[in-house]
C-alpha cells in the first residue's frame, strides 16, 4: 500500500516526527538542567520524569521506525544533487536511530546504576530494568555514552532543522512544506496537481 | 546436630528425671512474668539494632540501619503500663547498601542532618500485649516535625543485668517532610529494632 503519492509525509509521520523532535530535544535541555540542580530531593524528582520521558521518546520512536519501514517516503525533490540526498538520507536514518538509540542508553544506565532505583514510568508502569550487571562501572560507562549521544543527536538535529530551513527560505523549495501538517491535510483534489507535477 | 537426637531410651530417662525434679523442687510461677520481673531502669546500649526498610514499587526495597544511637527505659514492675523509653537516633550515622544513598539520607532531601542532627522518639504510654509484649505509643520527632507513631515491643533474652526486646513499627515519613521518591518507594518506613537494656 503506497502511501506517498503525494507529496507530504502523511500525517501519521508528521505526528511523530514533531512529537518525537520536541520531546527528544527538551529532553537535552531537561537532562542537562536537572544535572545543576543543587536541591537532591528536587534532583530526584527531575531524574525520574526525565526517565518517563525517555520512555516515551523510545515508544514513539520505536513506532516512528515501523512506520517509516512501511510506509517508506516521498521521493526527494529531482533538485537535489545525489550527495545533497545521500547526506539528507543519512542524517534522518542517524537521527531516527537515534531517537532509539537515546533513551535505550538511559535505559541501561538507569538498569546498571548501583543503586537500584526502579523505573516507574509516569508513577503508572514499573518497567524493569535491561538484564545488565549493576556496577559503579557500567553506570559511569553508560552515563557518558547517554550523554554523548543525547548532544550529538541535539547538534545533527540542529544540523537537520537548518538544512530544512535552508531549503524552505533559501531554494524556496517544499523540502520542509511536506513535513508540516498543513499539506498532508489539504482536500485530496488539491494533491492531484501536486502528484502530476511530481510525476513529471 | 544428629548425634544429638536422644534414642528412645535417653529420652524415657530424661522425661523421668525432669518429673523426679518437678516433684523435689518448689514450684516457679505458673506464669512468669517477663515485664514485672525485669522492673528497673536500663541504658540502651551498643550492641542494638536499628534496622529500617522502606519497600519500592516492583519488589525490593531500600535497607538500612543506624549506626548511633543512646536511650533509656524504665519498666515499672508494679504497673508496667507507667514504663517509658525514650531514644535518640543520629541520622548521620545512617547506613545503607550504597554510599551515595547514605549521603542522599543525610542530606536534606531526607534527615537533613544538617540543621536536624537528633531524631527522638519519647513514649507516652505503654499497653501490655500479653506476657512478654507491649504496645508503646510515643512522640517522634524528626526535621523539626513531632508526630505520634507506635511501636510493638516483644521481650527476647533477659537476665538479671540485662534485658533485650524486638521493637517494630511502621511511620508514614511523608508527615515529617521526608516524602522524596514517593510513590517509587514506600512512604512507609518499616523499623525492626533489638533494643538491648544493660540496668544502670
Amino acid at each position: 500500500m503506497p502511501r506517498y503519492h503525494e507529496n507530504t509525509y502523511g500525517i501519521v509521520a508528521i505526528a511523530l516526527h514533531w512529537t518525537i523532535a520536541l520531546l527528544f530535544l527538551g529532553q537535552i535541555v531537561f537532562g542537562f538542567s536537572m544535572e545543576q540542580v543543587k536541591s537532591l530531593a528536587l534532583q530526584f524528582e527531575l531524574i525520574q520524569w526525565h526517565k518517563s520521558f525517555g520512555f516515551l521518546i523510545l515508544i514513539l520512536a520505536f513506532l516512528r521506525l515501523l512506520w517509516r519501514l512501511a510506509a517508506g517516503r516521498p521521493q526527494p525533490p529531482a533538485t537535489l544533487s545525489r550527495v545533497e540526498r545521500v547526506a539528507a538520507e543519512t542524517v534522518q536514518w542517524t537521527l531516527l536511530i537515534a531517537t532509539l538509540a537515546v533513551p535505550l542508553a538511559g535505559w541501561a544506565l538507569a538498569s546498571t546504576s548501583t543503586l537500584g532505583i526502579p523505573s516507574f514510568a509516569f508513577n503508572l508502569v514499573v518497567v524493569p530494568h535491561l538484564p545488565l550487571t549493576p556496577s559503579d562501572e557500567a553506570e559511569a560507562f553508560w552515563r557518558e555514552t547517554h550523554k554523548l549521544l543525547a548532544y550529538g543527536a541535539g547538534m545533527l538535529a540542529i544540523g537537520h532543522a537548518a538544512a530544512a530551513l535552508a531549503h524552505h527560505f533559501v531554494l524556496r523549495d517544499d523540502v520542509l512544506v511536506r513535513m508540516l501538517p498543513g499539506r498532508a491535510a489539504r482536500p485530496a483534489t488539491h494533491r492531484v496537481t501536486l502528484e502530476t507535477n511530481d510525476d513529471v | 546436630m544428629s548425634d544429638h537426637v536422644p534414642t528412645p531410651a535417653s529420652a524415657g530417662k530424661l522425661a523421668g528425671w525432669v518429673l523426679a525434679a518437678s516433684l523435689l523442687l518448689p514450684s516457679a510461677p505458673a506464669s512468669a512474668d517477663a515485664l514485672s520481673e525485669a522492673a528497673g531502669n536500663y541504658r540502651i546500649d551498643s550492641s542494638s539494632k536499628i534496622n529500617f526498610k522502606v519497600d519500592q514499587v516492583g519488589g525490593g526495597g531500600i535497607k538500612g540501619s543506624f549506626g548511633s544511637y543512646s536511650g533509656s527505659f524504665r519498666i515499672d514492675g508494679s504497673n508496667v503500663s507507667k514504663s517509658k523509653v525514650t531514644i535518640t537516633l543520629f541520622p548521620k550515622s545512617v547506613k545503607a547498601n550504597q554510599a551515595r544513598m547514605e549521603d542522599f539520607l543525610r542530606s536534606d532531601a531526607v534527615f537533613d542532618v544538617a540543621n536536624h542532627p537528633e531524631i527522638t522518639f519519647r513514649s507516652t504510654s505503654v499497653t501490655r500485649t500479653g506476657d512478654d509484649g507491649a504496645r508503646i505509643d510515643g512522640v517522634l520527632t524528626a526535621r523539626g516535625k513531632s508526630r505520634k507513631a507506635q511501636f510493638e515491643a516483644t521481650v527476647g533474652k533477659r537476665n538479671g543485668k540485662a534485658i533485650s526486646f524486638r521493637v517494630t513499627g511502621s511511620i508514614y515519613r511523608s508527615p515529617y517532610g521526608m516524602d522524596v521518591g514517593t510513590p517509587i518507594y514506600s512512604n512507609v518506613v518499616q523499623f525492626d529494632m533489638t533494643l538491648n537494656g544493660t540496668r544502670k
